[in-house]
């Protein structure tokens, strides 16, 4: 983990990008501008964090904005781990996708799962996302579950015995 | 024996060996494709629907793959079948109920999954684990890691067509599974880890249980290999196939064997030690290009490595509490009931509520058997976790698959799910 000072002086690097810094337990956070995310995270890659390591959601309710995304940067050679946060509402939240188009070098060809897994469960729409569907849950699957205000066990199970009910239930 | 036309002596039947084409696929295609082109024949591709219910897909993983001829064009994983929303359940559990949710994820390697939460956990709780805990944690962890591993050497050779390994492999998995069920009383999915430590000491007879094993653990990898190394079949469906080279694997974020049978030894026990891992020797097995033979060596040569781990673990058990003495955190002893008020108290808000963490988020990331398990959990102050989320090595490295196995035979695309390990739970979550 670099040390608070080390994350003031990275977080002045990057500049008007970055909207906050936490350090806590250890564990250096940079709160982002969310239309600046392609250009930090290729920043922090020159800076040795080349390494891609998680990519999530968070649900923030009942906190403004709600939705949050999550990368986990690791620099292997000097074994240190940085936190990319973006923050974004839950009325048409949207981002660019790190995923890359074709070339290696620009892009986090890892994301890709990851950014569907992040869309699947709490709908955020990555633009420019080279497969954007549903990766977890049915392609014909209507909201998204991981968000806090969907219900645990608000979900049908499908038996035999209620067939026709469930689908007129459903029309 | 027919010998019309060509050399004196050689039969129709070696003549027609002779003149196997065994250049790559990808050449033979495209070689084959100018001839067509030139009379006016075209070639389509296949799309063919392997699994979800495929033997050799090891769990319900789905792939759609094109091919062309017998060579792989294009795949795709199609996934989600096991899905089960532990990390949407883990949000309605208190922390301590949270353990036995999320082992049922990677449900080969349980005690790593409870080993990711529980850090992040400690971490955030600030919790600190004593000596004797985190050496009974490692003695576990290593053991389960044998235990993945020969299951997966087990499925794997078993699709390459080999039973008895299967059969070995799981003989020496029931040892593991008596170790767990005597330390536990559980045979999988035990709940031995808890917050701040393990749930009980090791009962007597277990540290000599354990040490027969480890005697005889490398014994019995000695045999696999002697069967497995100098197999004809084996080599030739391993050894130069589906190559990728390290640079590629990081940027699909591969971590664990898989990475490190393409030449980088990266690995979490080493670079960021934790559970005191920093207290053992031993060594990291690393290959050389990254085919699928070098995948096969690695893990095979890791269950050496874990046993010396296990072995230095038992012989340096330091003495002192298996669990934090925090009662905030950990249940008072049994005893204590009977004659503390206040231990009472703290036992009854432990199990009915759970305890409280403070506001926050931290990701813990641990070496699992397939690579960087990492846990994000995010604490609000109340007593269930607001976010847990597993970073899942299979659920990653799921994406490497496709650019492996473009360009080669079908068949050396089952050599690769095999030598790949995913596990469907916790690919699915």
């Amino acid at each position: 983990m670099p040390d608070a000072t080390g994350l003031e002086l990275i977080g002045k690097e990057l500049g008007k990008a970055v909207l906050d810094k936490t350090f806590f337990r250890e564990r250096a956070t940079l709160d982002i501008d969310p239309t600046a995310v392609r250009a930090v995270l290729s920043q922090l890659r020159e800076k040795g964090f080349a390494f891609l390591a998680s990519v999530h959601g968070v649900d923030y309710y009942p906190h403004e904005p709600r939705l949050g995304v999550i990368y986990e940067l690791l620099d292997m050679r000097r074994v240190d781990r940085i936190t990319v946060r973006v923050r974004l509402p839950t009325d048409a939240p949207e981002i660019d996708s790190v995923t890359p188009d074709g070339d290696y070098g620009a892009g986090w060809p890892t994301a890709n799962h990851q950014e569907r897994e992040v869309y699947d469960m709490f709908g955020v729409v990555f633009r420019g996302h080279p497969d954007p569907r549903r990766i977890l849950m049915p392609e014909d699957y209507e909201g998204h579950p991981q968000r806090r205000d969907f219900p645990v066990g608000g979900e049908p199970v499908l038996f035999t015995r209620d067939e026709a009910q469930w689908l007129e239930a459903r029309e | 024996m027919s010998t019309t036309g060509g050399a004196p002596g050689v039969s129709e039947y070696r003549r027609g060996e002779q003149n196997i084409d065994l250049s790559p696929p990808a050449e033979q295609i495209a070689r084959r494709g100018d001839e067509r082109s030139e009379i006016g024949q075209r070639e389509e591709l296949l799309t063919l629907n392997f699994g979800p219910h495929h033997p050799a897909t090891h769990g319900v993983l789905r792939l759609l793959v094109r091919l062309e001829g017998e060579v792989v064009r294009d795949l795709r994983p199609i996934i989600g079948y096991v899905h089960t929303g532990i990390e949407k359940t883990a949000e309605d559990k208190s922390y301590w109920k949270v353990i036995p949710v999320v082992e049922r994820m990677d449900y080969l390697s349980y005690y790593f999954n409870a080993m990711a939460f529980c850090g992040a956990v400690e971490t955030l709780a600030q919790v600190d684990v004593p000596a004797r805990a985190q050496y009974l944690r490692v003695i576990h962890l290593e053991l389960n890691r044998i235990a993945s591993h020969l299951i997966w050497l087990g499925t794997s050779i078993l699709d390459l067509g080999a039973t008895s390994i299967f059969l070995y492999g799981l003989r020496e998995r029931e040892l593991i599974l008596d170790l767990f069920e005597m330390s536990s009383g559980q045979r999988m999915h035990t709940r031995y880890f808890q917050v701040g430590g393990v749930i009980e000491d090791i009962p007597p007879g277990f540290a000599k249980k354990l040490r027969e094993f480890t005697k005889v653990m490398p014994k019995r990898t000695d045999e696999y290999r002697a069967i497995l190394d100098s197999n004809e079949i084996v080599l030739q469906r391993l050894r130069g196939t589906c190559p990728l080279d390290a640079e590629r694997l990081l940027s699909l974020g591969v971590t664990g064997p898989l990475l490190r049978a393409a030449g980088n030894p990266w690995d979490l026990r080493k670079a960021a030690p934790y559970s005191s891992y920093d207290d053992f020797e031993f060594k990291i097995p690393v290959g050389t290009v990254g085919d699928n033979y070098d995948r096969y060596a690695c893990r095979v040569a890791e269950i050496y490595e874990s046993v010396k781990i296990i072995e230095q673990a038992l012989d340096g058990l330091p003495e002192g509490p298996f669990i934090t003495s925090d009662r905030k955190v950990a249940l008072p002893p049994r005893h204590e009931l009977a004659t503390s008020m206040e231990a009472l108290i703290h036992h009854f808000k432990l199990v009915t509520e759970g305890f409280r963490v403070p506001d926050g988020e931290a990701y813990c990331a641990i070496e699992s058997p397939r690579g960087e398990l990492g846990c994000f959990v995010r604490a609000d102050g109340s007593s269930k976790p607001a976010r847990v989320h597993m970073r899942d090595p299979s659920f990653v490295n799921l994406q490497a698959l496709s650019p492996m196995v473009e360009g080669s035979y079908i068949a050396d695309m089952i050599a690769t799910v095999a030598m790949l390990d995913p596990i469907l739970g916790g690919v699915d979550r």
